[in-house]
């Protein structure tokens, strides 16, 4: 178990570009491993792909480990589960954080599987306990109640964390990190999976993790036409629409627009919350947003519990209001 | 086709609420229902026997009661149903789960494992893959199509941003996610079958080839150390009355937060 040390992070990139959940996870594991007085390992893994190793050491990595590979050069469960075992086993870091996007889901608990560790999923916290043990943080029956969760007797300890969450790590040029590259001896007979196609959808790309402004409607905005109103309040804000669940399952609006437990995370300097009653499951993923505006015809509703400012009244009266009063500011 | 669905049970996450004194969850009146995703599972297993022959077997891991969800798979037109039930398996974490369901799966012939992405309880999505990795086969998750082509598989997988077409051999092991189908309503005919004609059958920890070690909270690395109930009240300014003043107090707010 002291054999264990340093804390790693799965450098995800697609198409050769990183992705932010990579940079969120690396500023969290620069923040525990200073406490612990260790190393951040980030884990790259590709073809093609070394050239981001900078990128990985200028947001606070002191070692990048590459594997670089042909048969690595798109995602398969397989090919990378080999890859960061064989290097965990080889390297033995005590921690590995990896994003939670639809790949490192699929990814992260192979590997701990095939290492016989544990694994925390969706993580929204970390820290280090007064013994140097990780310290994981995640929301459970639909974010309704948090749970702490360690991992005492197995190396390493693992944690995907939710993108959107942590705060992006800050990029300095200056720092210096050392590249090691790894042969993990993939074969072709370790994958057992073969890619026919990679499809992008032409949707509108709902950008939310990113957004500085969302207006998001709940179930209080009556139908899919009341998404009409809240497009427009985010049309003159420069914002972006969010929804609530709700409005996702009634099929009022498509579920890249969802915020929430089983939607997005978001923290944009600006939420405006309409006709949206406050379920915890919504909260779960917007309370960390910079400030929080509600608007509901019902004055006990719980998202004004959450909320910087309220306004009790009918959205469909509020809202134009509050659209002629911002065009008049600007 | 052989397939296994693997089902849970869950309470549904929409009716629940938390005591706030002991910070535990109230199941009381809390309704059970399978899980969302697993319900998509066991749809998709059915059609795929209906289009080409063979059988569907759920398996759920639980308490006793878990055994009302698999009666509503049989209703639903699974052929037989299995409930994984003991003490042993109690306080297990998702690996321990998957080492038993897992340790119980090798004991039937499959082409392929289906589950549900992930438990709207747990939300954790890793037991899918880690029963892959015990079983040593390949996993397709997050599964939103399937085509069968002799022992091929043509699966589309979804991204966040798109989906990627995968083909697969059997025997593999798939998640599936709400957008793969839409779950039917059992029959009148499958309900009474369900009850009267099928039967649930029990295994337990002895009936598995495993260590009990390995089971439940013994077998599990990661220990739930504190639970609580998120804090997000922040202390609200709210307006009410009229529309007009409460919109220009709202907005002069922003301004000078500089939010907008």
């Amino acid at each position: 178990m002291n054999d264990y040390k340093d804390i790693w992070i799965f450098a995800e990139q697609r198409n050769g570009k990183l992705m932010n959940v990579a940079i969120e996870i690396l500023g969290e594991a620069r923040k525990l491993a200073d406490k612990k007085g260790v190393n951040v390992g980030a884990v790259l893994i590709g073809h093609n792909v070394e050239n981001l190793s900078k990128d990985l050491i200028s947001f606070g990595a002191d070692i990048v480990y590459v594997v670089d590979n042909p048969l690595l050069s798109n995602y398969t469960t397989e090919g990378y589960a080999k890859a960061i075992s064989e290097l965990a086993k080889e390297y033995k870091p005590e921690v590995i954080l990896y994003g939670a996007t639809f790949i490192g889901r699929d990814l992260a608990p192979r590997i701990a599987s095939r290492l016989m560790t544990g694994l925390t999923a969706d993580c929204t916290g970390l820290d280090i306990d007064e013994n140097g043990l990780l310290l994981q943080t995640r929301p459970a029956f639909g974010g309704n109640l948090m749970a702490t969760i360690k991992c005492p007797d197995k190396r390493p300890q693992m944690s995907t964390v939710r993108p959107g969450v942590m705060k992006r790590a800050i990029r300095d040029d200056t720092r210096d990190g050392k590249v090691i590259k790894f042969d993990a001896d993939i074969n072709e007979s370790d994958i057992r999976t073969k890619i026919l196609s990679i499809v992008k959808e032409a949707k509108n790309v709902v950008n939310l993790e990113e957004a500085d402004i969302i207006v998001s409607g709940g179930r209080g905005i009556g139908g899919p036409d009341g998404f009409n109103i809240i497009k427009e309040l985010a049309d003159v804000l420069g914002g972006v629409v969010g929804a609530s669940r709700a409005t996702v399952d009634a099929g009022w609006i498509t579920s890249d627009h969802q915020v929430g437990q089983t939607g997005k995370t978001v923290r944009p300097k600006l939420y405006i919350a309409c006709g949206i009653s406050g379920a915890i499951q919504h909260l779960a993923g917007m309370s960390n947003s910079g400030t929080i505006v509600a608007i509901n015809k019902n004055p006990d509703a719980p998202i004004f519990k959450v909320a910087d400012y309220g306004i009790v009244g009918d959205l469909f009266k509020v809202i134009p209001v509050l659209i002629e009063e911002i065009k008049k500011l600007k | 086709m052989n397939i296994l669905v693997l089902i849970k049970q869950v309470p549904d996450t929409n009716e629940v609420r938390i005591d706030p004194i002991t910070k535990t969850l109230i199941r009381e009146g809390v309704p059970s229902i399978i899980n969302p995703d697993d319900k998509n599972a066991l749809e998709e297993a059915i059609r795929i026997r209906e289009k080409v022959g063979g059988k569907v077997t759920v398996i759920s891991m639980g308490p006793t009661q878990a055994e009302v969800a698999l009666r509503e798979a049989l209703a639903m037109g699974a052929d037989e149903a299995y409930l994984l039930t003991d003490r042993a398996f109690a306080g297990a974490d998702t690996y321990a789960t998957a080492k038993a369901l897992s340790k119980a799966i090798e004991k039937f012939q499959y082409d392929i494992v289906f589950c549900g992405r992930q438990a709207i309880d747990g939300d954790t999505a890793q037991v899918g893959p880690q029963i892959a990795e015990q079983l040593n086969i390949p996993q397709v998750t997050y599964v939103r199509k399937v085509e069968i082509e002799g022992d091929k598989l043509i699966v589309e997988r979804a991204l966040e941003d798109g989906y990627e077409v995968i083909e697969v051999k059997t025997p593999v092991l798939l998640t599936a996610i709400k957008e793969l189908n839409v779950p039917r309503y059992p029959s009148i005919k499958g309900i009474f079958n369900a009850y009267n004609k099928k039967e649930v059958k029990i295994l337990t920890a002895d009936d598995l080839e495993v260590d009990k070690n390995e089971l439940g909270l013994k077998g599990s690395p990661t220990k739930v150390v504190a639970t609580s109930t998120p804090n997000t009240e922040r202390a609200g300014e709210i307006f009410t009355g009229n529309i007009k003043e409460a919109v220009q107090n709202l907005v002069e707010r922003l301004n000078s937060r500089h939010v907008i």
